[in-house]
């Protein structure tokens, strides 16, 4: 029988942070899943702080997990504004086109 | 159960400039689009109050709810710099806004709500208050890139800015919850305690990777090299106004985020996070002198300015103590004062009701607009750091606290990039002076504008005569940040 311990929580954050890193840059077809990969990149961190509050036994890690998922809905609000705001003055939302400015 | 009020006094300007941004958003709420000139005036008055109730509520030291919210000395200077820089921006704006059609009553709020943010930083005493205030901060800002909704290059600025800073703030909180996982406590107090004394090689290895993680996503909030790849593109197609406030609030109060959290909890750790500041620091300076050379766009070329600036900041920073910090904090206020002056001169660059950004618009400008023109070059030559102007001081002292800590490499590549970064600086001086005058701009300049570029000139000017004011306010805040 294989425990779980903080060692595996903390290798499935690290993943998940990495496919979220790796989502933003490599991604070359839609915006959206840009959004969706820093989403999973601080969930990944959600993870790793309530591992963290779990090994401790401390209360300080759930709390900022709480205050991360909150702070992670505003920011996803504000990413889907922009976004829409995008795409009613250029008609598309394809990584690959947004490069009015060179960069 | 009865549950503890925490002390109040010691946040009151925020608490403060919070109710006034929120009264603010109702009045224009039912006052309508026509209120925009009331709010900006009110946002601007909030701003000023805030800045008086800084230093009356801030005797000592003090830290209030539970220990996350810290008040001190430095906090008192860089809160002002911060508050002064937001109120100049807003005034800054008005005109800009009212012609271009996009004065809305939402945009001084926005404002108010970044420097809210921007002072919860510098006052974070807790790796979850330091997340917060850097969020609220980013939050504003996102929408102010992009707040000239109806073109395609505000919105592309606005999305950019929104994609790679939401990537750092991953970044650093994923550092954070390393350290918090590590250390076993999010309080800057406690780790500090916890680490005084520590031989830097015991640490673990998981904290080191919190620690790098965090150095990187402040690092982006600055935008040091090698997270500078947002700032020119956000430069370029944000409103003008709104590029002078990002070009000057919010990299203070990263500034003074990174001076705390290194500075503070990590001060002990210095050996392991020397080496890092060292090379953001040489790779800004050298790549802000570089790339700046090919530019056409003004605004563009004050991004990669910027870049280079901060290099010379975190010169400051690596050679760390309170003669470094110190440095860093004149840097930042002589700084503050040069670019929002830029930015004044760059907003006056109108030809016949329409902006113009190129750099070869500015040709002539000495015959068309001698005043403007002055100005300008004074804060070209103050940034490229000729003697006797305030921008040489700012590198004189971060120079000297380098060579003091034996940081001599340092010194010597910030020089020879500041020799190369003179060549563009001084072009534009040369342009202005010496080429044959192109379409003059329209005349006349606000008032308000003018005022404020006449108040920067004189600060960047004269500083040499009177430097006391600032040299002893950065030296008490460096001091505080070290008695602590």
């Amino acid at each position: 029988m294989l425990d779980i311990g903080l060692a595996h929580y903390l290798t499935v954050a690290a993943i998940l942070f990495t496919l979220g890193i790796f989502g933003v840059f490599l991604n070359r077809k839609n915006v959206i899943i840009i959004l969706m990969s820093i989403e999973l990149m601080l969930l990944a961190v959600a993870i790793n702080l309530i591992a963290f509050s779990a090994y401790l036994q401390d209360m300080v890690g759930q709390i900022f997990a709480m205050f991360v998922l909150t702070v992670a809905a505003a920011e996803a609000a504000i990413g889907l504004a922009i976004l829409v705001v995008y795409f009613r003055n250029r008609g598309t939302i394809a990584v690959e086109d947004i490069n009015v400015m060179k960069g | 159960m009865p549950v503890a009020v925490p002390e109040l006094m010691p946040a009151l300007p925020e608490i403060f400039l919070a109710s006034a941004a929120m009264a603010l958003i109702m009045f224009g709420a039912f006052r309508g689009e026509d209120s925009t000139r009331t709010v900006s005036w009110l946002a601007v008055l909030a701003l000023v109050v805030a800045a008086i109730a800084v230093p009356v509520v801030t005797q000592s030291r003090v830290t209030t709810f539970a220990g996350l919210f810290v008040t001190d000395a430095f906090a008192v200077f860089m809160k002002e710099l911060i508050l002064l820089g937001s109120a100049l921006a807003i005034i800054m704006s008005m005109g800009f806004n009212e012609r271009e059609k996009i004065a809305r009553f939402e945009y001084p709020i926005l404002f108010l709500f970044a420097t809210l943010g921007m002072m919860l930083m510098v006052s974070a005493n807790d790796l979850i208050a330091l997340y917060l205030g850097i969020e609220l901060q980013s939050l504003s800002l996102y929408v102010l890139a992009a707040f000239r909704r109806d073109t395609v290059r505000s919105s592309e600025a606005g999305l950019k800015y929104f994609v790679l800073g939401a990537l750092s703030s991953g970044m650093l909180l994923y550092g954070c919850s390393m350290i918090y996982g590590f250390t076993g406590t999010t309080r800057f107090d406690v780790l500090a305690a916890m680490f005084a004394g520590v031989d830097g090689a015991e640490v673990s290895v998981g904290l080191i990777i919190g620690l790098v993680f965090l150095v990187a996503g402040l690092a982006f909030k600055v935008a040091a090299v090698p997270f500078h790849m947002w700032i020119p593109d956000v430069y370029e197609g944000a409103p003008t106004p709104v590029t002078a406030f990002f070009a000057a609030a919010p990299k203070i109060a990263a500034m003074a985020l990174f001076i705390r959290v290194l500075i503070g909890p990590f001060g002990d750790l210095a050996d392991q996070w020397r080496q890092i500041i060292i090379f953001i620091s040489i790779a800004s300076m050298i790549l802000g002198a570089l790339a700046a050379i090919n530019q056409t766009n003004i605004k563009r070329l004050m991004a990669y300015s910027a870049i280079g600036h901060v290099g010379y900041a975190l010169v400051g920073l690596a050679a760390g103590g309170e003669i470094g910090v110190r440095g860093v904090l004149i840097y930042m206020a002589i700084y503050l004062a040069m670019v929002l002056g830029t930015f004044c001169c760059i907003l006056c660059m109108r030809v016949h009701g329409r902006m113009v950004e190129g750099i070869d618009d500015l040709a002539g400008l000495s015959k068309t607009h001698p005043m403007v023109a002055l100005a300008l070059a004074i804060f070209m030559f103050s940034m490229s750091g000729i003697p006797p102007l305030a921008g040489f001081f700012a590198k004189i002292y971060v120079f000297f606290a380098a060579i003091q800590a034996g940081l001599y490499t340092l010194a010597v590549i910030g020089v020879l990039s500041s020799v190369v970064a003179a060549f563009y600086y001084l072009r534009i001086v040369k342009l202005m002076y010496f080429d044959e005058p192109v379409e003059a701009f329209d005349r006349p300049i606000e008032r308000g504008m003018g005022v404020i570029l006449a108040g920067t000139g004189v600060f960047t000017l004269f500083f040499f005569a009177y430097p006391g004011p600032v040299l002893n306010s950065a030296a008490a805040a460096a001091a505080a940040l070290f008695a602590g």
